[in-house]
Order: C-alpha cells, then sequence, then structure tokens
C-alpha cells in the first residue's frame, strides 16, 4: 500500500512543519504570555488565542449583548465584574447570559470621572466594561493599561480603544422567530469581524 | 432550688404601647397582632375583652377601645429603663421577657432584711419606674416564683420547701406546653399535684425529656439558674458645634475623631457595628436615616455616611440649607466582633472589591455604586432594580419575581434598556400614522421607521409582531398602565422592543 504509506509519511512531514513553526513563532514572540481568563465556549472562538487574556482591553461595536457573553465566563468562574457608564445595561439579560448579578457592580453615570472610576475598579475587579463618552489621550491609556497588566484585569471597551488586543464588530445580525406580524424574538446569529494583531478574520456565533 | 425573686408586670404590651403612643394606660385598650387581641388593659378586661379575640369583636363589646398594634421592639425598648433602675438597687437581674425579671432572693433578703422587705422595696421602686400594679413572687425556683407572681395580689411568698404544695394545686395549664398539655388532659391529669405524682421514669419513657423537664418543674425540683444579664454600655456619639457650620468638610472633620472613638469603644465592647443611625440637626430641621455596611464601620465609614448624607444630591463642598448644629450618631445593629474577625489570610476578594467600590462611591456619592436584583413585574424597569452599594435589597423582590406576570416579555430579554425610554417614529405602509382599536387591532402594517425619531431617518421595516397589550393597575390611577408592545427589526438588522402610548411610540430596549 503505498500511497497509504505515502499519505502518513506526509502527515508526520505536516505535524513536523507545524512544530518548528510554533517553535520559531515562540523564539520571535516580544511579549510573555499573559494569563488566560475563563472563558464561554460560546465566544472562546472570537477570540484570537482562544481565550480571554488579562491586562488587555477588548473593543467591541455594535454589540452589548456580545459584551455580556465575554463577561459570563469570568463571572460564571467566581471573578467580580463592573460596568461604567453603561446606564442601559440590561441587568435581566446579563443574567440571562450567564453574568452572577452578586459579582456585578455599576457605576451607570460616572460623569466626567469615568477614568479615574474605571481605574479604581480595574483595581479590584476582574472584568470591567466601559463605554468611553470620549476618546482619551493616548498616555492616559498607556497608564491604564498598565495598570491593568499589573492587577491582571481585563478591559472591554464599547467603542473604540487604541491599542486593543481585539477589535470585535459586528458586521452581519440575524434574528430568527419573528414573521411580518407574528412570533416572537427568539434566537440570533451574528457575524463577528475579529480585528487582531494577526490580521482581520469573519467569525460567526449564535446569542 | 435556688430563692428566686420574680417581679411581673401584668400586660406588659400594652403598658409599652400605650406609653410609647403617649396614651393614658387606663383608658380601655388593646394591643393587636394579626388582627387578634394580644393583650389588653385592665379597663377593656372590665368590659369583656379577652386575649384571642377578634379586634372587630373587641370593639363591639368596648366601642371607646384604642386599638394599637404590636411591636416586639417597642415591648422591649420601654421596659430597658424599667430594667435598668432595677439594676440600681438590686444586682444580678435576669431579664426572662420585657415584664418579666427574676432574680436570686438570697442577696437582696439579706441586704434590706428579709424577703418581704426587700419585696416591697421592688414594687416602690418598679411604681417609681412607672409601673404601678407591679406583682411579686418569691419561691424555690423561677418557675414557682414566676406563677407565685401570677397568683399575687402584690406581694405572694412562697415558704421555703412549700414550693411542691402551692404548685401542687395549680391546673395542668400552667405547664405552658400546649401539646403536652392536651394529652395529659386527655388522660385525666387535670392538676401538677397529679402530674407529680407520676413516677419520673415513666414519664421520661412515655414523654421524652422534655416531659421529663416539665414533670421536674411539676414536681417544684427548678434546677433553672438564674443567669444575670450583664448591662450593655450606652455607646453613641454626638457632637454639637457652636457655632453652626455651613459647610460639609468643616463638619465631617469635626466628627473625623468623635467617629473614630465611638467605633474604639464599640470595639472595646467587642462588637462591631453593621448598621447606623445618623442624625444631622440643622437650625430647625433634623435629617435622619440609617445606613447600612456591607461588612463593618470604620471611623472613616461613619464620616464618609454622614457627608453622604449631608450631600444628598449635590457635591462636596456645597452650602447646605441651613448651618448644622448637631450630629448625633447611634449603632443601630451590632454583632459580636469574633462573628466577622479576618482570617488567617484575609477574607478573600471580597474585601478588597469592598474597598474599591467604597473608594469609588467616595468619589460619586453613595448612589453611584448600584448593584443590581431582579424584580417581578411587566415593564422592564420594574424588572430590574439598582441597590446602592451597601444597602440592602428590599425583601419582597424576590417575592416578587417568583410570581408569574402573565403579559411580560418572552425571553431574550433586551440587552439594553432604556431608563427613560426614547421617542422614535413607526409609519403605515403609506406613511400614516398607527393605531390600535379598542378591540387591541392594529390599523396597518408598520412600515417605516425611525429610530431617532425623525421623519427624515425612516427606514423599512422587515419583521414586527404586536401589539402586545399592557393593561395592569387599572384601579389606581397614579400608577395605572395602558400600552401596547412591540417587537420589529428595521433594515440594519437591529431588533427595537416598542411601546404605542397612545398616539406616541417609544422605544423600551433594543436587542443589540
Amino acid at each position: 500500500m503505498p500511497t497509504a504509506a505515502a499519505s502518513l509519511d506526509r502527515i508526520e512531514r505536516h505535524d513536523e512543519v507545524r512544530e518548528l513553526q510554533a517553535r520559531i513563532r515562540a523564539m520571535q514572540t516580544t511579549k510573555l504570555d499573559s494569563k488566560a481568563l475563563d472563558t464561554s465556549p460560546t465566544v472562546a472562538g472570537l477570540l484570537p488565542g482562544g481565550s480571554l487574556k488579562a491586562g488587555v482591553a477588548y473593543t467591541i461595536e455594535g454589540s452589548t449583548s456580545l459584551a455580556m457573553a465575554l463577561m459570563a465566563g469570568p463571572s460564571q468562574a467566581g471573578a467580580w465584574c463592573g460596568v461604567v457608564g453603561v446606564p442601559t445595561f440590561g441587568t435581566e439579560a446579563a443574567a440571562a447570559a450567564g453574568i452572577d448579578l452578586e459579582r456585578l457592580a455599576l457605576v451607570p453615570y460616572p460623569g466626567d470621572q469615568w477614568l479615574p472610576v474605571t481605574a479604581a475598579l480595574a483595581d479590584v475587579l476582574t472584568v470591567v466594561l466601559v463605554r468611553p463618552p470620549l476618546m482619551p489621550s493616548d498616555g492616559t491609556v498607556a497608564r491604564l493599561m498598565g495598570r491593568l497588566r499589573e492587577r491582571g484585569a481585563t478591559l472591554i471597551v464599547l467603542g473604540r480603544w487604541p491599542g486593543a488586543e481585539a477589535r470585535l464588530e459586528v458586521t452581519r445580525s440575524e434574528w430568527s422567530g419573528l414573521g411580518v406580524g407574528h412570533g416572537y424574538l427568539r434566537s440570533r446569529q451574528l457575524t463577528v469581524g475579529v480585528t487582531s494583531r494577526t490580521g482581520r478574520r469573519d467569525r460567526e456565533v449564535m446569542l | 432550688m435556688i430563692r428566686t425573686i420574680v417581679a411581673w408586670c401584668p400586660d406588659w404590651p400594652v403598658v409599652a404601647a400605650a406609653q410609647d403612643a403617649g396614651l393614658d394606660h387606663d383608658r380601655p385598650l388593646a394591643v393587636i397582632e394579626k388582627s387578634l387581641v394580644f393583650a389588653c388593659s385592665p379597663a377593656a378586661r372590665a368590659e369583656g375583652v379577652k386575649r384571642g379575640m377578634r379586634a372587630r369583636a373587641a370593639q363591639a363589646r368596648c366601642t371607646d377601645i384604642v386599638l394599637l398594634d404590636y411591636d416586639r421592639g417597642t415591648d422591649a425598648r420601654v421596659f430597658e429603663p424599667v430594667v435598668q433602675g432595677v439594676e440600681a438597687s438590686m444586682a444580678g437581674v435576669q431579664l426572662v421577657r420585657p415584664g418579666m425579671l427574676a432574680m436570686k432572693a438570697r442577696g437582696p433578703a439579706r441586704y434590706y432584711g428579709g424577703e418581704l422587705a426587700a419585696a416591697r422595696l421592688l414594687t416602690g421602686k418598679l411604681a417609681e419606674l412607672g409601673v404601678p400594679d407591679a406583682r411579686i413572687g418569691i419561691a424555690d425556683g423561677p418557675f414557682a416564683a414566676e406563677h407565685a407572681a401570677r397568683h399575687a395580689q402584690s406581694v405572694l411568698i412562697i415558704p421555703s420547701g412549700s414550693s411542691p404544695q402551692f404548685l401542687g394545686r395549680l391546673p395542668i395549664a400552667a405547664l405552658g406546653d400546649a401539646t403536652l398539655v392536651g394529652l395529659l388532659g386527655r388522660l385525666g391529669i387535670h392538676s401538677l399535684a397529679d402530674f407529680a405524682a407520676l413516677s419520673p421514669t415513666s414519664v421520661r419513657e412515655r414523654f421524652g425529656s422534655a416531659g421529663a423537664l416539665a414533670h421536674a418543674l411539676a414536681a417544684g425540683l427548678d434546677a433553672t439558674a438564674i443567669t444575670a444579664r450583664t448591662p450593655p454600655r450606652d455607646v453613641r456619639l454626638s457632637v454639637d458645634f457652636e457655632p453652626a457650620l455651613d459647610r460639609i468638610d468643616q463638619v465631617t472633620f469635626g466628627i473625623r475623631a468623635a467617629a473614630d472613638r465611638f467605633i474604639d469603644e464599640l470595639l472595646a465592647d467587642k462588637l462591631a457595628c453593621t448598621e447606623v443611625r445618623v442624625a444631622i440637626s440643622s437650625e430647625g430641621e433634623t435629617s435622619e436615616r440609617t445606613w447600612l455596611h456591607p461588612r463593618w464601620f470604620t471611623g472613616a465609614d461613619v464620616v464618609d455616611r454622614v457627608r453622604w448624607q449631608l450631600q444628598g444630591s449635590g457635591s462636596a463642598g456645597s452650602g447646605l440649607k441651613s448651618a448644622i448644629t448637631r450630629v448625633r450618631i447611634e449603632p443601630e445593629a451590632v454583632d459580636p466582633v469574633g462573628a466577622h474577625e479576618a482570617g488567617l489570610w484575609g477574607n478573600g476578594p471580597d474585601e478588597g472589591v469592598h474597598h474599591g467600590l467604597s473608594r469609588v462611591q467616595g468619589m460619586l456619592g453613595h448612589e453611584g455604586v448600584v448593584t443590581p436584583v431582579l424584580g417581578g413585574g411587566r415593564l422592564l424597569a420594574e424588572r430590574q432594580v439598582l441597590v446602592a452599594w451597601g444597602d440592602r435589597a428590599d425583601a419582597g423582590l424576590e417575592k416578587a419575581r417568583a410570581k408569574p406576570w402573565p403579559g411580560s416579555l418572552p425571553e431574550p430579554a433586551p440587552a439594553t434598556v432604556f431608563a427613560d425610554r426614547r421617542a422614535v417614529v413607526v409609519l403605515g405602509a403609506q406613511q400614516q400614522q398607527l393605531e390600535v382599536s379598542d378591540r387591541g387591532v392594529l390599523s396597518g402594517h408598520p412600515a417605516f421607521f425611525s429610530p431617532t425619531g425623525k421623519r427624515d431617518d425612516l427606514r423599512r421595516v422587515e419583521a414586527w409582531a404586536g401589539p402586545w397589550p399592557v393593561v395592569q393597575r387599572w384601579w389606581d390611577a397614579a400608577a395605572a398602565t395602558t400600552a401596547n408592545r412591540f417587537q420589529l427589526i428595521d433594515a440594519s438588522a437591529t431588533a427595537w422592543l416598542l411601546v404605542l402610548d397612545g398616539q406616541s411610540w417609544w422605544a423600551e430596549g433594543l436587542y443589540d
């Protein structure tokens, strides 16, 4: 069976090449691997590396429920979450997404103190969701990110943020269950464009 | 058995409630619990009012009766000065229940020269303290002494060693245990003497340890000891400002040292304070509220609470309506320090979380940091309640949550809930206004939708469903809701939860 042997050989080769590539990448990487947080399986496929990382920022555009799904993993694993500047945060949906409300603190109206409040929460909470009213300066962001790295907290930004680990952007959303004059909203298929350091790809997620 | 003095204040709940309400104890009064008479005054009893009677029946028998609600707290609170007064003349007082005190007879009898003299002194003392009709019983053991007090005209002394004879004449109901009393009655045992005559072994075999204890009591073999209470220290903080202060930072600075002292004093009694009542008096008005703490108060926390109370919704340093003359702080709830002891490795992450959130509260005020609690209701705003960090959620929320709420929204819940609903525009195919008829029928199909409420922002409607009527509390004009809900998906595939209230459309939530 020469063909089978050849294909086996090819697979082995392929594995070898992969292993070598991984070693090269590990030597080339300039950053230390940061701690991964527990991530819910729904969104694990969206994130670079397959999990939420501690000490970095993610930005989300166009979906609060996607942010809730990101927070659900760490919350279920016992972490505290905070929400800054989102007075419209639907807590019932958050509870349904799997966020433990006993370990959720909301600061709905931080006003112009939103940055110090975010920093104060990042000191003690594991995941902080924030909707910045305006784009902060690069210096402030760098200071905040330093603090995040030191404390091992993750920032999820609804809006834009410089130097984010990944940018999740809803490109298409498809609801099922609602017709013309009948039915009710039941489930939703999201197509999310994920832009990370390694490039951009589209992923689908069911919420 | 220990010679025991029991002092009994008859109808104490009535005396306490009357004193608390500022009423005269001599008029017909009754204290009501669950619409049944819990206790009544002698004047009401003379008219035929009895314990356990329905409040309506009591009113029917005695038309000028005043009904007061029973409150355990009032009972205990009004009795406290009485206990303190008695403690001043006799040591080692045990508070059996509000309205009844027990103490060892030996000390007072020797000091005042005989049991009768001690009892006379005690009646005089209680009369001074506002209990005109106190009864004193002295006997071997608290059980016999209590019954002696109940049978006394003023003072009844059962000589040492004759307590069994005294108790023997009492009906079996004196034991107080309803199940046991009923059973013994059916067995033909009608007095304590009959019960005491049974052999202790058979009683224990048949009725267990509770029965054996009752048997010992009936036989006058009451081994219960008197456990004297430790008088609690009165810890409160009161700071007067002379001249009156008109700036918040001055007031908080003024009480800082006193607040630390207040907490230290509590700590010296091995108490941790979890709830304080802050009363701030200014020229002419007093603002009072209680503040809870998720852990326990430190001096700085107390100062924070005073500042938040002064601030209300204003910001730090804002001028007050009138100058502050006095700040009074009392502990409302204290726990033994042992219950709050930090573990060897600290109390885990929650302690850090609390400090962090308190810091944010320091920046934004007490209401700045909230925790969500799910409640019950049909409207989204009723279903999610925000509670300030450190406050206790309303206990009724969980009960309300468990109710079925027919007509509430199906899952999933909208991820964005507008605190103040937003005005939007929904139009029919000919761009005409849509309305819901009295029979709940929509006049046309929604075809155009504008999320901003402006006509030039119209987009097509892809899918919709409704109207789902929300008609509730029609009996209460202020809280009544009559509206129709719709779910709608617009051309950008965004799903909305809309409300048609009369002629106007509103967005209640957004499924984003």
